[in-house]
C-alpha cells in the first residue's frame, strides 16, 4: 500500500481491522459516528460482524459477550455515550475482559472520564492518547495489543479534530510480541470432564466448587493494575534538558502546543514539553524529573482543569504548576474553540515566563 | 414389583453406595446455594439434560445474569459469561455473531430481564438474534428477599407492596412472552412452569424445541419458566407449587405461544399447559 489521504474515523478503522478487531458495536453520535460507519463497511469485508446497537448499553455488552468468546472486539461513542457504558467498563475490567473503546470526545472534558471512570469499585483503564492520525494508526493497534496482554479494556482517546482531520496516511499492521495464549475465553467448546470456563466479574471460576474468595481476586486485581502502572506510562518529551518552562499537553491540545513551542525555541525561548500518550497510566515520573529541571511547569489542557491534578500529583512541591489552558469550545459544541491557536498559545506560555496568571 | 430402593425395616449393614448418577453430566457441583423448595434448580437441571440430549449440539455458551441463579453459572459444565444486571442478550448477541456454531443461551430472572433488561431482550428478539433466552420467572427478586418485579400478579404480596400488588398503585405486570410473541424477529416462544413433574418436563420438550429452532438458524427462541420462590412468596413453602399453579399461572399462563415464527392460538396453546 501507499499513503492515501484519509479520514481519521476511516484511519482509526482501518488500523482496528488491520490489528484484527472482528466485533464492533455502537451507537452514532458526532463526532464518533464516522468511526462506527467504518467499522459497519468494513468489518463484513474481513469476516468480521458491526451492529448498529439500540443504546451505548447495548453496544457495551455486545462487544462484551464478543471479546469473552476470544475475538478482538471495539466498541466506542463520545464521553456521553461512554458514560452510559461506565458500569459495564468496570465489570469488563474486574471480568479481565480486553475490549478496545473509541472515545471520539467533544474536546478535552472527558480526561477525568477516562482516567477515574464512573464505575463502581477499584478498577483501572489503560488509556492512549493520539496526537495525531499517524500515531493514532499506531496506537489503535497497541490498543488491542495490550488489551489482550494485560486482559484489559483499554480506551482511545480522539476527538473532533482527529475523528475528522483527513492526513496523508498508509494503514500497515504492526507487528507485536507474541501474546499468551488465550486459554480462558468462551468458546463454547464441550469439553468434557469439567473443562469449561467462566468469565465472570465476581472471581468465580468452575473449579471453585461454588465458594469464591473475593478479598484474593481484588487483590491480584490491584497488583495487575500496579504493574500496568509502573510498565506501561508513555510519553513524549521534548526540549526538556534545558527548559525554563515544561509545559504538559496531550492529544490535539498537544499538537497546538508543539507548533507554539517550535516557534518559541526558533526564537531562542526555552521551553520544553511532556506529552503524556498514556493518561492513565500517568507518566508520572518524566513530568517530575522534567519539572524538577525547569522548576516551573504549565498545563495546557481544553477543559476546567483535570489533568493538571495528575501532573500536581507527580511534581507534589518540587516545581511551581499552573494552568494555561481553560475550557473553549465553539457553537457546535464539538470542542473546536479558539484556544486550538499556537499563537494564542504562544501567548499564554510567554505571559507565564513572564510570571502573569492566566485567567481560566 | 421390583425390589425397594431403599429398606427401613433395619437399620443398614453396609454402608450407602451409589449405583448410578442420577445428575446430568453436564452438572459439575451437585451443591446448589438455592432455598429448598426453589424452583430455579429445576429449570437449571431442565437445560442441561436438554443439552446433553440434543446431539445435534456441537458447542454451547451459556450467559447468566444477575439473581440467584447466578452462581449456576459454577455448576454447569458449560462455557460460561456472567453478564451485568439486565444485559446478557446484548452479550449473547456478541458471543453468538462471533461463534455461530455454538448453542448460545442466556439464563436470567424477571428482575433481571423484564425489569433492568427489558430493552435488550427486546431488541434481540426484535433483531431475530438467533439465541435462545431462558427466564425464570418467579414473579420476585427472591435474592433480596422477596421484592415487586415487572412480572408480579396482582394482589401478589411483596416487600414493597405488602397488602398485594395495587395494579392503581404499583401498576400491572408485564406478560413478557406474549409481548416477544409480538415481534416478527421471534421463531419460537413457550411458557413452562416446574411446579410438578408434568411441567418439568414440558420445560425440558420446550427448551429442546427453543434449541432446536436455534440451530436451524430461524432466529430468537425463548422459554419462560415460572418458578417458586419460597422466601419471596410469604407463604409456606409446601404452598408454593399450588400458588404457582392458581394464582400466578393463571396470569402468565403456560402453553406454546409461537413455533415457526407463527403465532400458536389460545386453543392450541392449552396441550401441555392449563
Amino acid at each position: 500500500m501507499t499513503a492515501r489521504l484519509i479520514e481519521g474515523s476511516e484511519a482509526i478503522a482501518a488500523a482496528g481491522v488491520a490489528a484484527g478487531c472482528r466485533f464492533f458495536a455502537g451507537y452514532p453520535m458526532t463526532p464518533f459516528t464516522e468511526v462506527l460507519e467504518h467499522f459497519a463497511t468494513m468489518l463484513p469485508a474481513s469476516g468480521g460482524t458491526c451492529i448498529n446497537a439500540e443504546s451505548e448499553l447495548e453496544a457495551v455488552g455486545m462487544a462484551w459477550g464478543a471479546a469473552a468468546t476470544g475475538a478482538r472486539a471495539a466498541t466506542g461513542s463520545c464521553g456521553q455515550g461512554l458514560a452510559l457504558m461506565q458500569e459495564s467498563f468496570s465489570e469488563l475490567t474486574r471480568a479481565e475482559v480486553p475490549l478496545v473503546i473509541f472515545n471520539m470526545a467533544r474536546g478535552q472534558g472527558d480526561y477525568f472520564q477516562t482516567t477515574r471512570g464512573g464505575g463502581h469499585g477499584d478498577y483501572r483503564i489503560l488509556s492512549l492518547a493520539p496526537i495525531d492520525l499517524g500515531e493514532a494508526v499506531e496506537l489503535t493497534q497497541l490498543a488491542f495489543d495490550l488489551a489482550d496482554r494485560w486482559r484489559n479494556p483499554v480506551i482511545v482517546v480522539g476527538d473532533y479534530l482527529l475523528a475528522h482531520t483527513h492526513e496523508s496516511l498508509d494503514v500497515r499492521p504492526l507487528d507485536f510480541a507474541p501474546l499468551p495464549a488465550k486459554d480462558w475465553v468462551a468458546d463454547g467448546e464441550l469439553r468434557g470432564a469439567k473443562g469449561s470456563r467462566l468469565v465472570s466479574s465476581l472471581g468465580m471460576d468452575k473449579q471453585g466448587g461454588g465458594e469464591s474468595d473475593p478479598e484474593r481476586f481484588w487483590k491480584r486485581l490491584d497488583r495487575k493494575a500496579r504493574e500496568i502502572a509502573a510498565t506501561e506510562q508513555r510519553w513524549e518529551s521534548s526540549f526538556t534538558d534545558d527548559a525554563e518552562l515544561v509545559v504538559v499537553a496531550y492529544g490535539t491540545a498537544a499538537r497546538f502546543a508543539r507548533s507554539a513551542i517550535h516557534e518559541l525555541r526558533a526564537d531562542g525561548i526555552r521551553v520544553g514539553m511532556v506529552r503524556p500518550i498514556t493518561l492513565w497510566p500517568f507518566p508520572s515520573q518524566a513530568v517530575r524529573e522534567a519539572a524538577e529541571r525547569a522548576g516551573h511547569v504549565a498545563v495546557f489542557e481544553l477543559n476546567a482543569g483535570q489533568m493538571v491534578d495528575d501532573v500536581r500529583l507527580a511534581v507534589l512541591e518540587r516545581a511551581r504548576v499552573v494552568s494555561i489552558g481553560g475550557i473553549s469550545t465553539d457553537a457546535s459544541h464539538f470542542g473546536v474553540g479558539d484556544l486550538l491557536d499556537a499563537d494564542r498559545i504562544r501567548k499564554r506560555i510567554e505571559r507565564t515566563l513572564r510570571g502573569e496568571e492566566i485567567e481560566p | 414389583m421390583s425390589r425397594p430402593i431403599l429398606s427401613t425395616d433395619a437399620p443398614p449393614r453396609e454402608p450407602a453406595t451409589r449405583t448410578h448418577r442420577a445428575s446430568p453430566e453436564l452438572l459439575l457441583a451437585e451443591q446448589h446455594h438455592m432455598c429448598p423448595g426453589c424452583g430455579e434448580p429445576l429449570a437449571a437441571r431442565m437445560i442441561l439434560e436438554a443439552i446433553e440430549e440434543m446431539p445435534e449440539i456441537e458447542g454451547a455458551i451459556g450467559v447468566v445474569g444477575i439473581g440467584c441463579y447466578t452462581g449456576f453459572a459454577m455448576s454447569m459444565d458449560v462455557d460460561t459469561i456472567q453478564a451485568l444486571h439486565g444485559r446478557a442478550p446484548s452479550l449473547a448477541t456478541g458471543a453468538k455473531r462471533m461463534r455461530s456454531d455454538a448453542l448460545v443461551f442466556t439464563l436470567q430472572g424477571d428482575g433481571d430481564m423484564v425489569n433492568e433488561g427489558l430493552q435488550e431482550i427486546l431488541h434481540t428478539a426484535a433483531r431475530g438474534e438467533n439465541v435462545t433466552c431462558v427466564l425464570l420467572n418467579n414473579g420476585v427478586f427472591g435474592e433480596t428477599g422477596g421484592h415487586m418485579t415487572a412480572t408480579t400478579v396482582i394482589g401478589q404480596r411483596t416487600k414493597n407492596s405488602l397488602d398485594g400488588r395495587d395494579a392503581a398503585y404499583h401498576g400491572h405486570p408485564i406478560l413478557i412472552g406474549d409481548l416477544i410473541a409480538c415481534l416478527d424477529g421471534a421463531s419460537y416462544v413457550a411458557r413452562s412452569s416446574v411446579h410438578d413433574a408434568k411441567g418439568v418436563i414440558r420445560t425440558k420438550q420446550m427448551l429442546k424445541e427453543a434449541f432446536a429452532s436455534q440451530l436451524a438458524g430461524a432466529g430468537f427462541s425463548f422459554v419462560e419458566v415460572l418458578t417458586m420462590c419460597p422466601t419471596g412468596w410469604f407463604i409456606p413453602t409446601a404452598e408454593g407449587p399450588g400458588y404457582l399453579d392458581e394464582v400466578m399461572g393463571s396470569v402468565h399462563v403456560t402453553g406454546e405461544l409461537k413455533r415457526d415464527g407463527k403465532r400458536v392460538s389460545p386453543s392450541g396453546s392449552s396441550a401441555g399447559g392449563r
